[in-house]
């Protein structure tokens, strides 16, 4: 059963039973609600920027050990970086759940367990939800504060 | 567990018949398919039935005056016989569509657009597919109809008494499923048709997951539409069934227009065929109408009512092997008189599509999801479920198999 183990590292175990960065924001600089209408699973992402840096981040909801290990290893690897360097990190991620990019395990962290997921193109979405999540709130950050200055 | 010898037909025999069934898989471990209320594998004898027809007959059906045409023709209508005859229908009023949700789009649009005003009702009930909704919302959302939802009881029936309060002098169709996909329930649609038609309402009944696996009698349920889809019944995938009460489609217009479904057309405009080609625009399904007309002979064979009497039995072992499963939820009735053969349930701690993938791995195959039923899931105060369905090459085996994986399943994920 060697493909069940590749899929669901102890790693990845871990981070669902005992989740990072879980709940909501009181003060969010910005929110995205996003779902899997696949199967329903649904992520809420809040971020708080502080001079350019995600000085927080939380996902909340609901969903498969995929996603939510994926959500609470976002939190650990976004956490800190400005802007730009998350959405470099997000992207790197993409490609690698994509098949398209070797994992950087100093970028990914945790994240870097994810990678047998690649392997099983259901499940991509489920690892990709809170992750773009983060891509969809960074941009809604910069639309709100290029409107409001 | 349920005495396995007790079962009604002899499954592993017939399981010999569908070569995914047979064929050994590469990890050596049997295949144990627990998805049929999502499509049923196919028995040899149909595939063979469409493999010939390409082979020995095939030409486009109606218009040719050759030989091989006229066979084309037989073969192909031969199909709507079969399908007529398994539901006790006339053939006049079988339609050919794509599948069931075209059957369903067909009604709403030829009907339901032309004729549903503003503040007419159609109702629906909480359990029904979305193919059974959605097409009614759209129609509605242009005619400024209403869809109502009837509530399903916890146990997971029709609430029959508030179904009874909603059906009124407003109410325009009453469109119900017949056994529902996600929890198994056998709804008395016989009854609910009775009292939609005591309110002057036109009737529509899903039969997507009963015609495959019980005696359906059109005539007896008398409702003014029925549909069911080919490839849940050991058919091919891209043919349904609407079968309509004959004076609706002469009265009906057209649902869509083009070669076949016409009698004459002019610059000024066109008149159309007779029932049920009027419904048929252009070349149709042929291989696939010969396809279900085999499946429909091999359900024959097998016999509708033992393949009830196999599901009960396999409902049985199910319910008691599910039972042994620590953690476990099941949605839907518990009594095997009153259930087809869906089975969804949720695993304490461990998410439906965890649940899916894990059995995946123990050569068991469910579906995990909503299986199409979004306002039930709410209802149920849940996002997904996982689900497994039996058909009538389902053997006690294969049930053990799903409990056994379900059990190592909730370990491996640590659910305490």
């Amino acid at each position: 059963m060697g493909g069940l183990d590749d899929l669901y590292q102890q790693l990845i175990l871990d981070h669902y039973r005992n989740r990072r960065g879980r709940g909501r924001l009181e003060g969010a600089s910005a929110s995205v609600h996003e779902n899997n209408p696949v199967c329903g699973d649904e992520c809420f992402l809040d971020i708080l920027v502080e001079d350019g840096r995600l000085a927080d981040i939380r996902a909340d909801g609901d969903g498969c050990s995929i996603s939510q290990a994926a959500a609470s290893m976002l939190t650990e690897a976004a956490r800190g970086r400005d802007l730009d360097d998350a959405l470099a990190l997000v992207e790197h991620f993409r490609l690698v759940m994509h098949g398209d990019a070797e994992p950087e395990e100093d970028l990914l962290g945790d994240a870097v367990a994810l990678e047998g997921v690649a392997r099983y193109p259901v499940r991509v979405k489920c690892a990709l939800l809170s992750w773009l999540a983060l891509r969809d709130c960074i941009a809604e950050y910069r639309e709100t504060t290029a409107m409001g200055g | 567990m349920g005495n396995p010898a007790q079962i009604a037909l002899d499954s592993a025999r017939l399981r010999a018949e569908f070569p995914i069934l047979a064929a050994p898989r590469p990890d050596g471990g049997a295949l144990h398919y627990l998805d049929s209320a999502a499509t049923s594998q196919k028995p040899q004898r149909v595939l063979d039935a469409m493999d010939a027809y390409y082979r020995e007959a095939n030409a486009n059906v109606h218009r040719g005056v050759y030989h091989l045409a006229a066979e084309a023709t037989d073969r192909f209508e031969a199909g709507r016989d079969a399908a007529a005859r398994l539901v006790n229908h006339p053939r006049e009023g079988t339609v050919f569509t794509k599948n069931a949700t075209e059957a369903i789009n067909l009604v709403a649009w030829a009907w339901g657009a032309r004729e549903l005003t503003a503040g007419d009702e159609v109702v629906v009930t909480m359990m029904e597919h979305h193919s059974n909704t959605v097409p009614w919302q759209l129609v509605a959302a242009m005619t400024g109809a209403v869809v109502r939802f009837c509530p399903v009881t916890p146990e997971g029936d029709i609430d029959m008494d508030a179904l009874r309060g909603m059906i009124g002098p407003r109410t325009r169709m009453v469109a119900v499923v017949h056994v529902s996909n996600t929890l198994g329930t056998i709804n008395p649609v016989g009854e609910i048709v009775a009292m939609a038609h005591a309110e002057g309402s036109l009737t529509l009944v899903d039969a997507t997951q009963s015609v495959p696996h019980m005696p359906v009698d059109a005539a007896s349920i008398g409702s003014d539409f029925i549909v069911f889809t080919g490839h849940k019944m050991c058919g091919p995938t891209g043919i349904g069934v609407l079968a309509a009460a004959p004076g609706h489609l002469r009265a009906m217009e057209p649902f869509l227009g083009g070669g076949e479904m016409i009698s004459d057309v002019t610059t000024d405009g066109s008149t159309w065929n007779d029932i049920p080609w009027k419904f048929e625009a252009g070349t149709p399904p042929i291989a696939e109408a010969v396809g279900l007309g085999e499946a429909v002979r091999f359900l024959e064979d097998v016999g509708p009512d033992r393949i009830r009497a196999h599901e009960q039995e396999i409902a049985r072992v199910m319910l008691d092997a599910l039972d042994e499963v620590p953690g476990l939820t099941l949605y839907g009735p518990r009594d095997p008189q009153r259930r087809g053969a869906s089975f969804s349930f949720a695993l304490d701690g461990v998410h439906p599509h965890d649940i899916g993938q894990f059995l995946d791995s123990r050569g068991v195959c469910v579906r995990a999801g909503h299986h199409c039923t979004k306002p039930l899931m709410r209802a149920l105060g849940v996002q997904s479920t996982a689900r497994a369905s039996a058909y009538l090459y389902t053997t006690a085996d294969d049930v053990i198999a799903l409990r056994d994986a379900l059990v190592e399943c909730r370990q491996w994920f640590g659910a305490a």
